[in-house]
This record gives structure tokens, sequence and C-alpha cells, in this order.
């Protein structure tokens, strides 16, 4: 009797988790329509997606990473090295090879995390931060300290609206990153695979899966998606340099664990994580348009980050 | 060493356990878990100036008594009382502070710091936060002297120490803070024989110097030889407990079975004499824990193997399916050799196996039954890498019904259910491959009565739809019960092999336990 009370109240905190991040979004939307003229205008959602499209699809990342139960700390850094060749290819052999090279050297960087974590046994945490001053160190050599740019008119192809919504190419880029890792994760096997490794990886392991490919590909995927990232930065700048987007990775963690993904691992879905940018971009949004002070802007969020990893706690500790 | 073995009785004073006037009573203590009892009602007292030993077959609830008096688990019902006063134990803290102290099996040093600063761990000399270090020293000899470990570097790191000096560490540690009580759980079960005899020695030593200590221990003879009291445990009760002087390994093994009968067992469908060997092993080995194996399995057989935790049963089934790479040995399934590197290829060989542990090993507590019963089969119910949802949900729900697992919805997590719903939720997860050979290790530990005669039932009627079934499980009945041929392991082999009738748990007991780190001892007149 007691075991069923308890079950019925944890079912309740953890759908208050599972909701409470829409009621969350959709009260802050209502609101922000209301108080304000400017809000609720084409032109301000055109933006506000824009503003999302790059930490969007790095929370896309973030969030296969901490699901599969890794960290990805270089995600800016693979952004900038991919974006600074895809630069380069660019103005010696054309746009289409300029973006599948950069997306080729994010995947490569990725992998490289991936076997350092996995059969070289460093902690994601670690191993990540460190390529991530490898990498941008590299990105320093590569460019000489310079900013590199590129005169190709359709480099800047993600920057420019698309005849639907006047929303921009690199929004919609956003957008189908977004639904094809939601489906990977909660349609396929190798989804069922990430949570299994994050959620418990010796069952994992126990029933057959082969962990430490599963968690290598999940890593090569986040620097694929990091690369991507970098080509809408470059393509919106027609350049790129080696100091850009520095930090960008810990917004991307910020937006998946607002949206409810545990850092223990094991937990959380694509959708709500992209809830998570979109709340994190209102608050930035809500202060721009209410005039208020900027300055606490990031008590708020930070605040919300604290809220939402407190959340988890307390429902993971219910649990014994 | 030998005549100092040689018990001699401390003083003239009865070494009763147990009633009042104890220095240290534990009186009425009850603990169980999820419903399960594991103590019931235990009342037992320690003296100072005594060893007293503390003996039961796996589960019995030795360690869980004894963590209760250390303060690492709190009891249900019951109380302690220290001089006839009751004390608080709610924390190790306040149990240290009463003067208990207890060595787990899993020691606590810390492993990269030296061994002064662990025995004085809590306790160093410092002046306004400044760590005294000559001042230190000082104490470490002195108190080095005292218990007579010469050998002890106090610069050394702890964790670069064999096992029998880290032994050490902890019981300087215990005395630098001043215990009175010292609680050693299996401490032998680690040692070479000649560190075991040491440490005998030692508990004799600390006894003298006035402080009670308490010996849970495996090893019958050892027990004999150095305890003043014993008290034999089983089922969470204390059968029996009084003078060592009188007691010996047969009389204690008598106690130590009759566990209460919960379950009946019917006679399982008989194995036709020209059934086909499913599972041939051959003398596997891997390191100090199998150490040549050979068994077979045929189709419709329940094998069962019994023995000690650490016998090497559960590393035997960690092999066969790949959990574990064997050092050598031969695995053969239907005919076929197989060379088990990987969970997954014995799979495909048709090995499953329900782990001993389903929290760290068998299940992903924060996912749902019906993905945790899909998970080693993921590749069966997808095409081209995505799901067949339908198909999914379809085939759990048919598993759930077979094997009854009661739950709410199929989406909740599994850590929401009882024991019982986890354990069936396991063994559905394997059925759902049609596996050859299902090897479930400990399949009823911790689950009610009521899920245990199901699971009973089910894997009854697996062998009679013609699976081989590895059964391995510390409760004797079980596998005494339950299975057509009954295999005993002791220390890494396997010791006896008894058909099904020939054997009792006494038997068993006796098999499993018959010689550990006795023989080179003379057992006590």
């Amino acid at each position: 009797m007691r075991a069923s009370v308890i079950t019925v109240g944890q079912r309740a905190l953890s759908s208050t988790r599972d909701y409470g991040i829409a009621v969350s979004f959709v009260v802050m939307f209502v609101a922000l329509s209301l108080s304000t003229t400017t809000f609720f205008t084409p032109t301000n959602m055109v933006n506000l997606l824009d503003q999302s499209a790059m930490v969007g699809i790095l929370a896309a990342a973030a969030t296969l990473c901490i699901i599969s139960g890794v960290f990805d700390l270089s995600m800016s850094a693979v952004l900038t090295v991919s974006a600074i060749i895809a630069v380069q290819t660019t103005n010696h052999f054309g746009v289409a090879a300029g973006f599948a090279t950069g997306i080729l050297v994010g995947a490569g960087l990725g992998l490289m995390n991936g076997l350092l974590v996995n059969y070289g046994r460093i902690n994601s945490f670690i191993a990540t931060l460190a390529t991530g001053i490898v990498f941008r160190g590299l990105a320093v050599v590569v460019t000489e300290g310079q900013l590199v740019a590129t005169t190709s008119r359709s480099f800047g192809v993600f920057n420019d609206a698309s005849p639907v919504f006047g929303i921009t190419t690199g929004s919609w880029l956003f957008i189908a990153v977004a639904v094809l890792s939601g489906l990977l994760l909660s349609r396929t096997t190798f989804g069922r695979a990430v949570y299994a490794v994050g959620g418990n990886r010796e069952a994992a392991r126990l029933s057959g899966i082969r962990t430490r490919v599963v968690s290598s590909f999940v890593m090569t995927l986040s620097g694929s998606l990091a690369a991507t990232a970098g080509l809408i930065g470059a393509s919106r700048a027609s350049s790129a340099q080696a100091s850009m987007y520095t930090g960008l990775e810990l917004s991307a963690i910020a937006a998946a664990v607002v949206g409810g993904t545990s850092i223990l691992g094991g937990e959380g879905t694509m959708w709500r994580a992209v809830l998570g940018v979109f709340i994190l971009a209102l608050i930035g949004n809500g202060f721009n348009l209410l005039g208020l002070d900027p300055t606490y802007q990031q008590v708020v969020q930070g605040a919300l980050i604290l809220v939402a990893v407190g959340t988890d706690q307390i429902l993971r500790r219910r649990r014994f | 060493m030998t005549d100092q073995l040689t018990k001699q009785p401390h003083g003239g004073a009865q070494a009763t356990p147990a009633k009042a006037g104890s220095f240290l009573l534990m009186q009425g203590i009850s603990k169980s878990y999820g419903g399960v009892p594991v103590l019931t009602d235990v009342t037992i007292g320690f003296e100072r100036g005594r060893v007293h030993g503390l003996v039961g077959e796996n589960g019995a609830g030795k360690s869980t008594l004894m963590k209760i008096l250390a303060g690492i688990i709190r009891p249900d019902r019951g109380a302690v009382l220290k001089d006839g006063t009751p004390i608080r134990v709610q924390s190790p803290r306040d149990a240290l502070a009463h003067g208990v102290t207890m060595i787990t099996q899993e020691l606590s040093l810390v492993p990269r710091r030296s061994v002064l600063e662990n025995v004085l761990m809590g306790r160093l000399a410092q002046r306004g936060g400044w760590v005294q270090s000559r001042a230190n020293h000082a104490r470490f000899l002195e108190l080095r002297d005292e218990v007579g470990f010469d050998d002890l570097d106090p610069q050394a790191l702890a964790g670069a120490l064999p096992l029998a000096k880290q032994l050490r560490v902890e019981i300087m540690r215990a005395i630098a803070r001043n215990a009175e009580v010292i609680i050693m759980d299996e401490p032998t079960a680690v040692l070479t024989t000649s560190d075991a005899e040491q440490l005998l020695v030692l508990m004799q030593r600390l006894a003298d110097s006035n402080i009670a200590v308490v010996f849970i221990s495996h090893y019958l003879e050892q027990a004999l030889s150095v305890t003043d009291t014993l008290g034999v445990l089983r089922d969470g009760r204390l059968v029996t407990g009084g003078p060592t002087v009188g007691q010996t390994a047969d009389t204690l093994v008598r106690s130590m079975v009759g566990r209460q009968v919960d379950v009946l067992y019917p006679e399982p469908e008989p194995v036709p004499h020209n059934a086909p060997v499913v599972l041939a092993v051959r003398d596997l080995r891997r390191g100090q824990a199998v150490r040549g194996v050979s068994f077979e399995i045929r189709r419709g057989e329940i094998l069962g193997v019994a023995g000690l935790v650490g016998s090497g049963r559960s590393e035997t089934a960690r092999l066969i399916f790949g959990a574990e790479r064997a050092d050598a040995g031969e695995v053969v399934v239907n005919g076929k050799t197989v060379h088990p590197s990987s969970p997954s290829i014995a799979m495909r060989a048709g090995i499953a196996l329900v782990p001993e542990d389903r929290k760290t090993d068998g299940l992903v507590l924060g996912r749902s039954v019906r993905e945790n019963i899909s998970l080693a089969s993921l590749g069966e119910l997808s095409a081209g890498g995505v799901l067949k949802r339908r198909k999914e949900r379809r085939e759990t729900t048919a598993l759930m019904e077979r094997t009854d697992i009661r739950a709410a919805t199929t989406e909740g997590p599994v850590w929401t259910l009882s024991g019982g719903n986890q354990q069936k939720t396991m063994f559905s997860k394997w059925l759902l491959r049609r596996p050859q050979l299902l090897i479930v290790d400990e399949p009823t530990r911790g689950v009610d009565v009521a899920a245990k005669v199901q699971i009973h039932q089910l894997l009854r009627d697996l062998a009679a739809a013609g699976h081989a079934i590895l059964l391995i499980s510390s409760e004797n009945e079980e596998v005494i019960g339950m299975s057509h041929r009954v295999c005993v392991m002791r220390q890494g082999r396997i010791a006896a092999t008894f058909q099904r009738g020939d054997t009792d748990t006494e038997a068993i007991l006796a098999t499993a336990f018959d010689g550990l780190g006795g023989e080179d001892r003379g057992r006590k007149a």
C-alpha cells in the first residue's frame, strides 16, 4: 500500500518534470505576447529562431552525449576548426566541397574524442576539456591568428531568408537537426542503446550492446553537429576565426539540462531539450523587449539551471 | 605461533553471549528489506576481553547484524545497550563515539594517502589548522609498538600494500580511535594461510588487551580455534549462542541447516536419457576464481550449482556468457565450440544470463519495463535500425502476461516495481530471445514468496519445454528442490556432484565448507 502511494507521488513529480517545461514555455510565451507589442511579431519570431539555431544544434548534440553518459566540452572548439577549414576549402574548391569538408572534420574530431573516452578510458569531462584546448590551439595555428574570409556569395546561404515565413535556411537546418535527432533517439535501436548505455552501462553490455561503439558514435555525431553549427556561424559572417563562439557548449548543456536531461545519463528527450533552448532564448528576448537591466538576465538563467538540476536530484533520491 | 593458537579460556568468567550484564548487548534486533525479513528478533551480547564468533550460511544475516551495531545500517526494531544503558547508534560516527568499529569486507582505507594518515584519519594532531607532523609521527610509532606491527612503514601508500597489511592499517586505526569493540567481517577470506594465522593470533592479543573482538567467518575451523563464544545465525535468527568449548564443525553445520520450508518443490519432469547435451564446459579457468571447471547440461535438464559466495559459481557463469574472458577452457554449445569473448557472441550461440545483481548488472532502472524487456532483442524487433514499435509492444506485453509482471503501466520506470516484478522483467528480457541455455544466478534473491513460487514454476516449465537451465543459488533448499543434479563448488572447482535425491542441505554445506583454511590447522580438542 505504502509503496503505491510513493509511486503515485513519484509519478506526479516526474510528470511535473515532463510537462512542467512545456507549461513554463507556454506561460512565458503568452505573458510576453500580452505585455509587449513587439514580441509576437513575425520579425521577432524569425529572429528568435535564428538566434537559437546554433546553440540549438549544439544542444541536440549535448542531449545525445549526456543521455549516453558523456560530456562533450570540445564542441565550440570543434565548431571553430570546422568553420575555418570550411572557409579555406571553399576558397579553393567551392562551397559544396567546403561544407562537406567542414562536416567531415567535425566528425573526425568527434571520433577522436570518442576513442579517447571509450578506448583510452579517459573521463569524458577531462578528455574533451583537453581536446577542446588542443583544437582551439590548432585553429590559431591554421589561421596564424588571422580572420579567414570568403567572397563566395553562396557560402552565406544559411543566412538567407527562405520563401517559407521568411525563416532563414540556418533555422531550417536547426529544425531538421532537432527532428532527426529526436527520431534517432525515440524510434531507432541506436536510440535505445544510447539510453541503455547512459542508464546502466554494465546492464547494457550484458544485454549484448557494444557500449564502446555506441558511445564513440555518439561523440562522432556530436562533432558533426558542432561542425554543422560552425557552418551556420561562418556562413553568417562569411568568415571564421580562432576565437569564435568560445564557450557556446556551456549554453547548450544548460539548455539540455533545463529541458530535463539528467546529467547522470539515461534520461531525457529531444523535444524537451529544444524547449530548454527556447526558454533560455525567451528570457534573453524578454529582458530585451521589456527594457529590464540585462545584468539580471544571467541571474535568472543561472537560477533556472539550478532548479532543473535540483528537481532531477530529488527525483533520483526518492528511488531507493 | 602454534601454542598461541591453542585456545586458553580467559579468566574463569562464563562466556555466554546475549544475557543481561553484557558489556555490549544487542536486544531484539529486527530488520527487513522490502517486506523480506533479514533479521528477526536477534539478541546477542559481547564482552570485553573475548573473541566472539558469528557463523552462518550466505545471507543468514551476519553482516547485516554487525553493520547495525556499527551504525552503518539502522534496524527496524531493537536496541543496543552498553553496560546496561541504551545507546544511540544511528551512524558510524555514533558507533565510533561508543568505541565500536567495524572492518568490512571491502576495506575502507584511502588508497592514495599514507599509512600514517589513514591510521590517524580524523585524529591528526594539529595546531590552528596546521598539521603537527612530528607529533603525529611519534603517536604513530607509539601505536605501532602497542600492536607490534614493526614492519608497517608510516609513509607507504595504503593502497599499494598487500591486503594483509591493509588489514593491519585498519586495525591500527581502530586502536587509534580507542576502540572497545572491533568487528571483523570475513577478514581471513582474502588472506593466505600464514597471514590468516597471524591475524588469529592478533585477535587473541586484542582480546587480551581488554577489547571485545567479533569475528564473522565462513571458516569454521578458524572460528573454532580462536573464539570464546560462537553464535550461529540461520535465516536471520540466532539459533545457537554459547561457549565455543564443546562445539565442532559438525555441530555447527547442523545448526546452520534446517531453513524453514516456505516453498514446496514438486518433482521436475525427468530428463530422457537420450537427451542431447546442450552445453559442455571443459576445464574452464580464470585466475584464482575459476580453477578448472567441467560439466555438461542436457536438453530439459536443470543443473543446480551450490557453494559459498566466492567459490567461483557466478564467475563460472560470467565466463560462459562472455561477460569475462576465460584464461583457458572450452565452451561447447550443441556440439559447436564457442569462444565467448563478449556477451553478444554467447547470445548468438543461444546462451542467456539472468545476473545475480539486478540493480547493477541486470536492469536499466530509469527506463520502462517495455524497453528493458526488448533491450537484448533490438535486432529482432527492428528493420534497418528502426524499431517496429507495434511488434515490440505486442511481444513485450505477451511476455509480461506469461511471467505475470504486475505493473501499473508498461511505460513507468522499472525501479518503481517490486523486487519480484523486477526479477520477472529480467527473465522476460531473456525469454524473448528463446535461449537454448538459460543461466540464472540467484533467481529468487530478495523476492517475496509468491513471486518465488512463480519463478520456480517458470523454470520447471522452461526445462520441460526443452531449455537447458543452469541454476546458481545460495539457498540450498532451492538448489536441491529444483535441480536434476547438483554441483557443489569450492575454491574455484566443482568439489562434488550429486544426483537428485542423493543429497540434503547438510551434505552440501559440509562439502562447501569442507577444509576451508582448516587443512593445516589442527582442530581444537
